[in-house]
């Protein structure tokens, strides 16, 4: 699949907002304190940005508000309905914290299953396509959530500046968790029988193998452009390296730097490290998301 | 609504594709993007269509395909090797998973007759839908921003302006040799169903669960090269040759 750069940053950016609104929503971070006020604003500004840049592949943004309608049949409906619902308790709860430093449990974990919810719904737009093999497994949502909440996880403790042990074990937990999740998920992918194959495609098999012998036309159109992206195996091989090392190893890293630098200035600026990279790293991994996917309707070019 | 229809009529309208008489003229292809270019919704249009990297927005593609048996790699050795010529639109599938996927509205089941189209006004291409469908029969048209399809030429079948020989879909009157039938499929006694089931028409990918409507028809068995090779007198073979071949025959041995 083309692997656009609007949804590939809009998955990578909201998955880190949500993650984060999670972790804040949960009250493991004073609302008393400064870095937690920016912290909900990061955090409502990372699912912001990520929700208008989806918009940016549309081919007709202005109608955007339709997309609200069909959330009885539709993945992609339903995440934007939970998005923009989900933003109500977020909202609510960033300004509680900020203007009167007072944390709500209940408008918290109202928050918690939005986003939890909204994270869900966005990777089973993907899981729910029968077409994707690679997708089409209850590992995608796993893998959403989990990355989601590794990067809130870390972000939190960035913000918190090595103030808070216990978020920073749980990110250290939970990115071990997302990393074998991802394992799982890619051995499966790579591993996956097509279910569909030019064969079936064109029930031909009874004949014979079937190997295309003139495409409809001689360049490129919109299918194959769209369906039909693929990445060259030695570069994906190489790439799935650099998501693991830098969206797994250096946080983990970075995690056990600051945990031993205990609180202050350096174990921020680590941390900070940590998230950039795990960032870096989970960029890569949606570009691969999308980039190795092979869609059944190229089974017949 | 994206939910497929609740209420559907047993009418199952769609085409039946013949693989055996296909020709791959690629008529179907013009036809169907000069009316509905010009038809149903917004143009179909091309991007760069004079220059070097020509594209455009097609709703029915002919594909062709080299299909070899068991130990048939050199032609005429086994099997019969033969290349098919195949036209893919739309199969307006009766399951369709473009339909439930979309988030706005736009793509809907017929109930009536179960056409699955697209409204126009409401798709804000998002590009799902085509995503969904395993056939690659939607393309969104990039001048107009929104997803095109197959309309099994809507505006044709019911058009009673239209002389009763031309309600049919665009592709089915243009093709010269007959490879495309429209009709409809959920009346057992339609001359589209006996003719499916009488040729063992099938569906394309069972397997993705979309119940298509279109039907396909395999191509008939061949008789091998191989076999019709003995028909063919060998020129070596110079016995019972008469008269002034026999005397030509002879005098060219004894040069
Ligand atoms: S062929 Fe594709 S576009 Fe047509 S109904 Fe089936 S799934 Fe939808
Ligand atoms: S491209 Fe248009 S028709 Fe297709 S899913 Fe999106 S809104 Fe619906
Ligand atoms: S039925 Fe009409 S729209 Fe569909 S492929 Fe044929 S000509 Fe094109």
């Amino acid at each position: 699949m083309h692997p656009a750069f609007s949804i590939i940053l809009f998955t990578t950016l909201s998955g880190l907002g949500y993650g984060l609104a999670v972790v804040l929503g949960l009250g493991f971070l004073d609302p008393s304190l400064l870095s937690t006020k920016l912290a909900y604003l990061a955090s409502l500004a990372l699912i912001g940005i990520g929700l208008l840049s989806s918009l940016l592949h549309l081919g007709n943004p202005q109608r955007a508000w339709r997309a609200l309608s069909q959330w009885r049949s539709s993945w992609l409906s339903r995440e934007g309905v939970m998005a923009i619902a989900t933003f109500v308790p977020l909202t609510l709860n960033a300004t509680l914290v900020i203007f009167t430093d007072r944390y709500d449990a209940i408008l918290g974990l109202i928050g918690v299953l939005g986003a939890l919810v909204t994270v869900y719904c966005t990777s089973m737009i993907y899981a729910s396509l029968r077409t994707v093999g690679s997708w089409h497994t209850r590992l995608t949502p796993l893998c959403f959530i989990l990355i989601s909440l590794a990067g809130g996880l870390l972000l939190a403790g960035a913000f918190a500046g090595g103030n808070a042990l216990m978020v920073e074990l749980l990110a250290l937990a939970v990115i071990l968790l997302a990393l074998i999740a991802k394992m799982v998920w890619r051995n499966r992918a790579t591993t996956l029988v097509p279910v569909s194959t030019p064969e079936s495609a064109t029930g031909l098999g009874f004949i014979g193998k079937v190997r295309l012998f003139e495409r409809p036309h001689a360049l490129d159109n919109y299918l194959t452009r769209e369906m039909g992206f693929r990445v060259a195996r030695k570069h994906a091989a190489k790439l799935w390296v650099v998501a693991f090392f830098f969206g797994a190893i250096l946080p983990i890293l970075t995690l056990l730097i600051a945990m031993a630098a205990g609180s202050g200035p350096t174990a921020q600026l680590v941390l900070v490290a940590g998230v950039v990279a795990h960032f870096l790293g989970v960029f890569v991994e949606r570009w691969l998301f999308f980039a190795e996917a092979k869609h059944a309707v190229m089974n017949y070019y | 609504m994206t939910s497929l229809p609740q209420n559907r009529t047993a009418k199952r309208l769609g085409l039946v594709i013949d693989l055996d008489v296909c020709v791959g003229c690629h008529a179907c292809v013009i036809s169907c993007k000069e009316w509905n270019t010009g038809g149903y919704g917004n143009a179909l249009s091309d991007q760069d269509p004079y220059g070097g990297d020509v594209s455009g927005t097609f709703l029915n593609r002919i594909h062709s395909f080299e299909v070899v048996p068991e130990g048939g790699q050199i032609i005429g050795e086994a099997g019969d090797a033969r290349v098919v010529h195949f036209p893919k639109s739309c199969l307006h599938c009766e399951d369709a998973p473009c339909v439930t996927v979309c988030p706005t509205g736009a793509s809907y089941k017929r109930a009536e007759d179960g056409i699955v189209l697209v409204d126009e006004d409401k798709c804000i291409g998002c590009g799902l839908c085509a995503w969904a469908c395993a056939y690659g029969a939607r393309e969104m048209d990039l001048a107009a921003g929104v997803m095109k399809k197959c309309t099994l030429c809507v505006d044709r079948i019911y058009n009673e302006t239209l002389k009763q020989e031309d309600r049919v879909p665009s592709c089915v009157r243009t093709c010269p040799v007959n490879a495309r039938h429209f009709g409809d499929l959920g009346d057992p006694n339609s001359d589209v169903s006996i003719m499916v089931a009488e040729r063992g028409g099938f569906d394309l990918m069972p397997e993705q669960e979309t119940r298509p409507t279109n039907k396909y028809l395999p191509p008939r068995p061949r008789t091998c090269l191989s076999d019709s090779a003995p028909i063919i007198p060998l020129a070596e073979n110079t016995e019972g040759a008469r008269g002034f071949f026999a005397w030509l025959d002879k005098t060219l041995d004894r040069i």
